[in-house]
């Protein structure tokens, strides 16, 4: 029997009906904007407009969805999302686990002025502007390296990688292979990459989900709408078009997508968050645990 | 001093040399690991360090950041007497310490309810779902919050009609922006920031409160004595770093919130370092504003930081 029971006073059942009921509150308040939007995506538009259409889908119909998938801004944004979402992760773990790795190794020559060197640069940063300075002195922008090169690494990830490797692989394991010869790229390819592929996992979710979701990069270093990533349009689609009637910043394309369907533009806006959000959604139950470890390992004190 | 250090004798010294010298050697491969990151930190984080210098002179961008002319403490002269000076820091101040009110306590709370319910499927659907909103991109948020609120089609104002009054028009009244920024925070981190609460929850001994039960505690009581106590130096920590993080909060959510009717309230100092920068090309002066910024961080965390050493033994450093 639980021991939490033995000694159950009535003021803890009271208390434990208080968090249940707090749990449910913070529950509800959480998952009701996120039916309301599933439901409002496949509503009738006059319905969601009139806030007639609360909680379930009311005359469901499609017409949202069809719009959004002719849209041609729609379909490039996500195709340039999935490049860079690809790309910029495989460049971010090309630089994460070696670096990491070689972090870990106590044998390391050096491992303190570069550990310094890195960590450093958390509390003194160029700032916004030098940075993108920087980035267009390098002729970076309006091309695709500068959605993966300025992001190439995060600090916190080959710090949350280090300790993974610090905590996982055997102590004797690179004298051994020393010993019989190995180098140390045969040992780390070999060896040590197949006994990591947790922490490449949650690496490679942890700089996915970035890329996936960002835009403010693409904002400030891409100018040419070839370029333009989903978030970018999608800013224009539920932002901007919000914010102004006549924004001079939206492309033709959008705008008359979005006027010529005025009657649908709620609905389409709904559904181009449930669009756009899918991805993630669909690797969430994985994404949640991995993420949760990778938090955890954070947390443990370097 | 020299008397003082033991005599070492140059045998070892060349002993020592060596070691270092065949470890170096033996795992120069190590070094070529490592190089992409190196070249990644000097590229795009120490030469825009080395680039602040325009912050103190007036950037041409033919002359480069070495070459071109300096200014001294103009650029800073110019912001501190500016008319929209005290605004962007009442309104950076204000946004954050009413974010950090707010949205500190409420994780701790909902890991500490969670954290007395046992493991089960009602434990993890709550979980599941709170964590969900961490994953949603700042562009979909925003986009949600003008939805939900717009006065005319919005949701929240159909609830607030169907009440009795009158629609609110949440987006283009300056004194609700602070609150549509800080609530929308909540919803979407709250569940997420209970994680590391959770886990150092997970760390306490199931002795300590079996002890405490025989004793007679209640559940509260073992809350406030045994739990919170356990959690207080990740609060700390926790605290420390919002704290020095208070000048530079989420400025990606509010730029996009932004718009020409909140701006009053919605204009801080990362999005006006944005827009006199990027927008109107300013470098040097925005460049100034990005340094007194991040000066006024930096002094604020060593300062917390600090008192939280003398006060409390925990502390980042």
């Amino acid at each position: 029997m639980d021991i939490n029971k033995i000694n159950e006073t009535k003021a803890d059942k009271m208390f434990m009906g208080f968090v249940y009921f707090a749990l449910t509150f913070a529950l509800i308040v959480v998952l009701y904007p996120l039916i309301y939007i599933i439901s409002a995506s496949i509503s009738d538009p006059a319905a969601v407009n009139s806030g007639e259409m609360w909680l379930w889908p009311k005359n469901v119909t499609l017409e949202g969805y069809r719009i959004i998938l002719q849209n041609d801004a729609i379909w490039r944004g996500y195709i340039m999302t999935i490049f860079y979402t690809a790309f910029g992760t495989m460049i971010n773990l090309v630089f994460t686990i070696p670096t990491a790795y070689a972090l870990s190794r106590k044998d390391f020559y050096g491992r303190r002025i570069f550990t310094i060197m890195f960590v450093l640069t958390m509390f003194i940063d160029g700032g916004l502007i030098p940075t993108y300075l920087v980035v267009r002195n390098l002729g970076l922008i309006d091309t695709v390296w500068a959605m993966v090169l300025p992001n190439a690494v995060a600090l916190w990830n080959i710090i949350i990688t280090r300790v993974y490797f610090q905590s996982t692989i055997p102590r004797g394991l690179e004298e051994a292979a020393t010993i019989d010869g190995a180098s140390n790229f045969k040992l780390f390819i070999k060896i040590i990459l197949p006994l990591s592929a947790p922490i490449i996992a949650v690496m490679a979710l942890f700089y996915g989900v970035g890329h996936w979701n960002s835009y403010f990069n693409a904002l400030i270093y891409l100018s040419d709408r070839s370029l333009y990533p989903l978030q970018l349009v999608l800013r224009e689609i539920l932002v901007l078009q919000e914010m102004s009637s006549n924004n001079l910043n939206m492309s033709g394309q959008v705008a008359e997508f979005l006027h010529s369907q005025q009657q649908l533009a709620a609905i389409i806006k709904y559904g181009v968050m449930i669009v756009s959000t899918l991805p993630i959604i669909a690797v969430y139950p994985f994404l949640q645990k991995y993420f949760v470890k990778g938090v955890m390992i954070g947390s443990i004190k370097e | 001093m020299k008397e003082v250090v033991p005599p070492i004798s140059p045998a070892t010294v060349i002993g020592n040399k060596k070691k270092k010298n065949r470890k170096i050697i033996q795992n120069w491969q190590l070094y070529l690991f490592i190089l992409p990151t190196v070249l990644y930190f000097i590229i795009f984080k120490y030469i825009p360090m080395y680039g602040i210098q325009i912050a103190f002179k007036d950037y041409v961008p033919t002359l480069g950041f070495t070459g071109s002319e300096w200014v001294g403490f103009e650029h800073f002269t110019r912001f501190f007497n500016s008319y929209y000076f005290w605004d962007l820091i009442k309104n950076t101040l204000g946004i954050s310490i009413y974010e950090l009110a707010v949205g500190f306590p409420l994780p701790i709370i909902l890991a500490l309810l969670l954290n007395e319910v046992k493991d089960s499927v009602y434990k993890r659907t709550v979980q599941t779902v709170t964590y969900a909103p961490h994953f949603i991109s700042v562009v979909v948020i925003a986009g949600m919050i003008i939805a939900f609120l717009s006065p005319t089609t919005g949701i929240i104002n159909s609830f607030i009609q169907l009440l009795g009054f009158e629609p609110i028009s949440f987006m283009s009244d300056p004194k609700w922006f602070k609150t549509v920024y800080v609530f929308s925070g909540v919803w979407q981190s709250t569940g997420w920031g209970t994680i590391i609460y959770l886990s150092a929850l997970s760390g306490v001994d199931p002795q300590q409160h079996e002890a405490a039960i025989i004793d007679g505690a209640t559940r509260l009581q073992r809350i406030f004595y045994i739990n919170i106590p356990t959690i207080i130096p990740t609060m700390t920590i926790l605290l420390i770093m919002n704290l020095g993080n208070i000048m530079a909060m989420g400025f990606e959510k509010i730029l996009l919130l932004q718009n020409p009717l909140n701006k009053s309230a919605s204009n801080v100092i990362a999005t006006f370092v944005y827009e006199t920068g990027l927008l109107d090309t300013q470098y040097s002066f925005a460049a100034a504003v990005g340094l007194f910024n991040a000066v006024i961080n930096a002094a604020l965390l060593i300062t917390v930081n600090y008192i939280a050493k003398k006060t409390s033994e925990t502390s980042l450093w």
